[in-house]
């Protein structure tokens, strides 16, 4: 996924001299997970740079760039390191539109890698996607594979609003469906694992239906896509697992056509459960599938607590755990 | 071993508070003419005096004198006195005009009406500023149309900003003027981004950022600062002491440091204090400092020292924190005052041609204001439709706040 994100970035600047990209580490060094890697020897050091450590300075100039007519794309190195420049992105970035009534306008992406899983502890490993999906006039994007991420970030990259980008860190080297005590799969024998050298897009608002079924619609998004399939395979119940890939605006279409059919659904997450976007997703379904329910809608999330670092492994939201609540609603 | 004693906790204190009769006596105002001029590719490090001394030009008998005397000619003199009492003018029209219901809340420049104003005209077409509440004045010195800044005071349905923003919160792409958050010090920053962006671009435009004495504490100010310095960013960024951040004084975010314009010094950027109520004075610095940035020298960072003369807002009342005599004793005097008296001792002014041009801006004020109201008041129940709430959160409206919107009834 690491060179799904950097052939982005790549095709991006080549198509657009308006896309600039810059971050800690970003600029000579390629980003610690290297996601920028040759960019600033490819298009120079005034469209690839390196920063100060200071969100809100990276987030902050960003908006005066767009402001300007140029299109950021800017890495905050874990999403864990954004509140600093929360305040320019809720303040500022979502609103510039509006408040000025189009006469200014925000089109910068914000990347972060996003989740657990890799023993980071509680600086490393948030999902804070519900800050950013609580903020009108921002759009959030949580790829689950490589080919997505490739076409999301572009779509990203040239749409006209300011967009969050959440790469789920634990899928950059490879898929992870929670068994952590397997050997780390690599993305080379998934078939969404191959990514095009050549520009394309992935539109931004559109769900995937990654495996269709008749019993369970499973919502999931990043890497708990691949916890969904592996809880399936192991249940044996048959469920559709819809990738959301885009949290805000979010493809309800699908959702509501797929929990209608089945007439239960799971909700999974890694963030925390209060105010998580699985309560959202859940009083979504509740209102326009309430009729078609045939069990309580469940979720399955981030424990209420700091993410842990010993603790990782209960804190994570594995397959056992998404298998026993697609139990409890077949049974309900 | 001694035993330590227990430890204080130092919180500055203003010197008068109300009921104490304010003595500046004591503060060190350098006279007009007397701070050198550096030329601009002067090297930052030697010019570290200018942040802790005030550069002046009138004098107190009303002469412009001194290096930085001359940037102006008699015509541009006049036209500078005009903008600042139109913009007094227009003050006084919408305090008044809040008072009476029209509005929710209004900002006036009492005081403060030279920095804006002389400032814009060291701009060229093209360039940006990112300001704060306190700057209508770049938008008066430039033309931008009095009626629009009304209609959008009065949220009405000619408001460019469709009823959107709190009153003065105004945006004007084609007038160099950012949209005002209301959330402080934000905009500083942008600023910077702004003038890297034109950089990149191979652009000749600067960016000019400007934040209040008090919103120097916020975080983005010293982001701002760090990011200027690195990038050699062609921007100027402005401080606007006007001494007071609603009741608390400017103290409480100066701290240790001597000015706001010393806290450029550790970035290496070259750091200015000027007499903001000093028409001339204000437009000599800014010029100096365009100038750099236009010739890829690099960020400087310019203080203004002026005084607050009104409330923070009609949300506030300073009689409450301060002396109502202080704004009197203010030693740098009234900006309007001090331009008149200099045109008039150069020849070209007069009083009855003050009164007269007072007559004619209150004149062009109201006939402004006839209009505006003309479309309607915030109370007058001519706002924009609330459908447009539902505009511009987006590009393009996402189906969910399609539903919304449906659901409002619109």
């Amino acid at each position: 996924m690491i060179e799904a994100i950097r052939s982005a970035h790549d095709n991006a600047m080549e198509r657009d001299e308006r896309v600039v990209v810059f971050g800690e580490d970003v600029g000579y060094f390629g980003g610690v997970f290297r996601c920028t890697a040759g960019l600033q020897k490819k298009y120079g050091k005034q469209r690839c740079f390196d920063t100060p450590i200071s969100e809100s300075g990276i987030v902050g100039t960003a908006i005066g760039m767009a402001a300007y007519g140029l299109r950021p794309c800017v890495e905050i190195q874990f999403a864990d390191y954004m509140y600093p420049g929360y305040d320019q992105i809720v303040s500022e970035a979502a609103r510039i539109r509006h408040r000025s009534a189009g006469d200014f306008t925000c089109p910068i992406v914000i990347r972060m890698p996003t989740g657990g899983g890799i023993f980071g502890g509680q600086t490393h490993s948030q999902s804070p996607e519900a800050l950013f999906t609580h903020v009108s006039g921002l759009k959030t994007i949580v790829p689950s594979n490589p080919y997505d991420a490739k076409g999301l970030l572009i779509a990203a990259i040239e749409c006209p609003d300011p967009v969050i980008f959440l790469e789920p860190k634990r899928l950059y080297n490879g898929p992870f469906d929670g068994h952590h005590e397997r050997p780390i799969q690599s993305w080379k024998a998934h078939p969404l694992g191959e990514v095009p050298d050549d520009h394309y897009t992935v539109p931004l608002g559109k769900a995937a239906i990654r495996r269709e079924g008749t019993d369970v619609t499973i919502l999931a998004y990043g890497t708990m896509v691949h916890v969904a399939e592996a809880a399936v395979e192991e249940t044996g119940i048959s469920c559709e697992i819809i990738d959301l890939r885009t949290l805000v605006p979010v493809d309800l279409e699908t959702i509501a056509g797929s929990v209608k059919k089945t007439g239960r659904c799971v909700i999974v997450h890694e963030a925390t459960r209060t105010s998580g976007f699985g309560a959202e997703l859940s009083a979504m379904v509740q209102e326009e599938c309430f009729f078609h329910l045939e069990a309580p809608i469940e979720r399955v999330t981030g424990w209420d607590t700091p993410y842990p670092h010993a603790q990782e492994w209960d804190y994570f939201p594995g397959p056992a755990r998404l298998g026993q609540a697609l139990r409890r609603v077949m049974e309900a | 071993m001694d035993t330590p004693s227990p430890l204080t906790l130092f919180v500055p204190e203003p010197e008068w508070r109300p009921g104490d009769m304010p003595d500046f006596s004591q503060v060190t105002i350098p006279r007009a003419g007397t701070v050198r001029r550096p030329d601009v590719t002067e090297a930052p490090e030697n010019m570290r005096d200018l942040a802790f001394t005030i550069i002046r030009i009138l004098n107190r008998e009303g002469e412009a004198v001194g290096p930085w005397a001359g940037t102006l000619s008699d015509e541009e003199l006049k036209e500078g006195l005009r903008h600042m009492m139109l913009l007094r003018t227009f003050d006084a029209r919408m305090l008044t005009a809040q008072r009476q219901g029209k509005t929710s809340f209004y900002m006036q420049h009492l005081g403060e009406e030279a920095i804006s104003t002389a400032f814009r005209r060291a701009l060229r077409p093209g360039d940006m500023n990112f300001p704060t509440y306190r700057q209508a004045g770049l938008l008066i010195a430039d033309d931008y149309p009095l009626v629009e800044m009304m209609n959008q005071i009065f949220s009405n349905d000619g408001d460019p900003l469709r009823g959107r923003q709190l009153p003065i919160m105004y945006s004007s792409k084609a007038h160099g003027f950012f949209s005002i958050s209301g959330n402080l010090g934000t905009q500083f920053v942008q600023a910077v981004g702004w003038a890297m962006a034109s950089a990149i671009s191979r652009d000749t435009k600067i960016a000019a950022g400007w934040i209040g004495d008090g919103s120097t504490a916020e975080s983005d100010f010293h982001a701002a600062l760090v990011f200027a310095s690195t990038y050699k960013a062609p921007v100027v960024l402005n401080i606007v002491n006007n001494q007071w951040a609603i009741s608390t004084f400017q103290g409480i975010a100066r701290g240790g440091s001597g000015t706001f314009a010393a806290r450029g010094l550790g970035f290496g950027i070259p750091s200015l204090r000027v007499d903001g109520n000093d028409y001339l004075a204000v437009h000599a610095v800014a010029k100096w400092a365009v100038e750099r940035a236009r010739r890829n020298l690099g960020p400087t960072l310019i203080e203004y020292v002026t005084y607050r003369a009104g409330s923070h807002s009609t949300s506030d009342d300073p009689s409450a924190y301060r002396p109502k005599e202080e704004g009197d004793a203010w030693p740098l005097g009234d900006p309007v005052l001090r331009l008149k008296t200099h045109l008039i001792k150069k020849g070209i002014w007069s009083d009855e041609r003050h009164a007269q041009a007072e007559a004619e801006i209150l004149d062009e004020v109201t006939a402004a204001q006839d209009e505006a109201e003309a479309i309607g008041t915030l109370t007058s129940g001519h706002a924009p439709s609330p459908r447009d709430m539902f505009e511009d959160v987006y590009a393009e409206m996402p189906p969910h706040l399609i539903r919304q919107r449906q659901e409002a009834g619109y």
